[in-house]
């Protein structure tokens, strides 16, 4: 590797120097804040301990952890679900009717979060359409409620999610080569065939990086839950805010971001061994077939 | 041998899925109706208590000035970014790309947090000094990938060229290189500019008394239920400009493609 000159610098600098202040600096320090107890007025103490990160095992964080897993894995299967049929099909487009619906996918995620998630608030709202419909149709009862609960949370989770799933499978599916789903389908396989054996195999880098942007980003979920769900959804994310803000105790909302951090980037870590060993072997098999 | 239909049928219904909330919240913003699950009448009375909401119209200048300085700030470091790490390639290089792409990777709460606990630590008021800086932050990344999106497309060699008929260095760079390359900064600027606007999970950690940005201010909105119909209004507004601004960007980054 070179070694960099004058210009690199002057170029790296202004932006380095920026992220390693606010981006870098901040997230070890989280991680060292996690060390330390809350002092009476809100601030943190001096002393070195353990207690905060032990507080982190006490049995009223499981449920909500086991919660935070389930609710990101059904968003992210979710997500993956509806993306690669859609996928799919952006691919086999004109590029004219293509750029068309990739604007219309990310226009709504480019509308604010909050917006977003008040129109599903007051669409599910008891008065509000979705269960006028529901009614007329006599799917629901008078009295069944379709806010406040996790099935919501999980609706408006796979809602505002759903973009960062399309996005990348689509770059995946534009560089697939189609003409190997109509040599699958010559030699004899079903549409459903080619598609799980041909075509998945095929993006399996952009389902890898859908699957587990969508995954972390619904880790860190607190604004669904607080608006969308009961009190009874709360997440990881919602913990770091109370305590944080209500409770005051900073050291522990560290201690509980710096578990995120720190299993985000290991997750993030396998995904790329685990990538990197994959094409490798593919690499190594396609080097001894001649 | 037939395509089978479930591809264009997913594809259908994930649009009408994306946008129907959207399309509701629009109508229902001309609705008299003040839950909106029935059409009762249309009217303009939402948008004429908007009008006379003086709390709204504070956020929105607050809002507007922090987007305009974190995108100034951002456009400046992340094209000074997207240059250093498309022309080099040394151990600085692979730190700085991992710092600049990492915040992509992150949850939004852990930006959030972090900047809040580093804020406390060191005994910062939140506000306006803090909003700025954490905007930045995030959009850096952002205009980054996008400026270095539009230079993967550019021809070096024009640079050579200029030189050898007689540009100086910051002539090349001026009268060269900064035009070619300006859809991509406007378009990575306009990007930074929606994001700032619309942020409100990092927002929610690092503002102040005083500098309830429009998100936060909607999300107080949303507690009280009177003021629910203000915000079908205030969304409808949001949503337009939202629209129009990444209509702007989409066209501009797809000249600059072509170009």
């Amino acid at each position: 590797m070179p070694k960099p000159n004058r210009q690199e610098f002057i170029f790296t600098l202004p932006s380095l120097g920026w992220l390693i202040l606010f981006f870098a600096f901040p997230g070890l320090l989280t991680l060292t804040l996690a060390f330390h107890v809350s002092d009476l007025r809100g601030g943190v103490a001096q002393e070195w301990t353990l207690e905060t990160v032990l507080a982190l095992a006490d049995p009223v964080y499981l449920p909500m952890i086991w919660r935070t897993l389930w609710i990101s894995t059904l968003t992210t299967a979710s997500c993956l679900a509806l993306a690669l049929p859609m996928s799919w099909h952006l691919a086999k487009l004109t590029p004219r009717w293509r750029n068309a619906l990739l604007l219309l996918v990310i226009l709504p995620f480019l509308t604010n979060f909050l917006i977003r998630i008040f129109a599903w608030r007051s669409l599910l709202h008891p008065e509000g359409p979705v269960k006028q419909i529901l009614l007329w149709l006599h799917v629901v009862k008078e009295e069944t409620l379709l806010l406040n609960n996790a099935s919501a949370v999980l609706l408006v989770m796979i809602y505002t999610q759903l973009p960062f799933a399309i996005l990348p499978l689509y770059a995946a599916a534009e560089k697939f080569d189609f003409r190997l789903i109509d040599a699958a389908r010559d030699l004899g396989a079903s549409g459903w065939q080619a598609f799980r054996r041909v075509f998945l195999p095929g993006v399996r880098q952009g389902i890898l990086s859908a699957g587990l942007i969508v995954f972390v980003c619904s880790l860190g979920q607190y604004v669904i839950p607080q608006f969308i769900g009961g009190t009874a959804d709360e997440l990881l994310g919602n913990k770091i805010v109370q305590r944080a803000f209500s409770d005051r105790n900073l050291p522990l909302a560290c201690a509980l971001a710096g578990a995120l951090l720190l299993a985000v980037l290991a997750m993030g870590t396998l995904a790329k061994l685990l990538f990197k060993e994959r094409s490798s072997s593919c690499l190594a098999k396609r080097t001894d077939t001649p | 041998m037939k395509a089978s239909r479930l591809p264009l049928l997913v594809t259908a219904l994930v649009l009408l899925f994306l946008h129907a909330p959207l399309v509701v919240l629009v109508v229902n913003s001309f609705n008299a109706s003040r839950f909106g699950g029935s059409w009762e009448s249309f009217t303009f009375k939402w948008y004429e208590k908007l009008w006379e909401a003086d709390e709204i119209w504070e956020s929105m200048l607050i809002t507007l000035q922090v987007a305009t300085c974190a995108t100034l700030a951002a456009v400046f470091l992340g094209t000074l970014a997207a240059l250093a790490l498309h022309r080099h390639r040394s151990w600085l290089k692979t730190t700085h790309q991992t710092l600049v792409t990492l915040p992509l990777a992150l949850p939004d709460i852990l930006m959030g947090m972090s900047l809040l606990a580093m804020f406390v630590a060191l005994g910062v008021e939140t506000g306006m000094l803090t909003l700025w800086i954490a905007h930045t932050t995030f959009c850096l990344s952002y205009v980054t990938m996008v400026v270095l999106a539009r230079l993967q497309d550019f021809d070096f060699t024009l640079l050579d060229a200029a030189r050898d008929l007689g540009a100086s260095r910051w002539q090349a760079v001026r009268r060269v290189l900064l035009p070619l390359l300006l859809p991509g900064i406007l378009a990575g600027g306009l990007l930074a500019f929606t994001l700032s606007i619309d942020d409100y999970v990092i927002t929610f950690f690092v503002s102040g008394p005083g500098t309830t940005t429009l998100p936060l201010r909607v999300a107080s909105m949303m507690k009280t239920s009177r003021s629910l119909p203000m915000i079908n209004a205030l969304s409808t507004l949001m949503i337009a400009s939202t629209f129009l601004l990444a209509t702007v960007s989409f066209r501009l980054q797809r000249r600059n493609r072509r170009a």
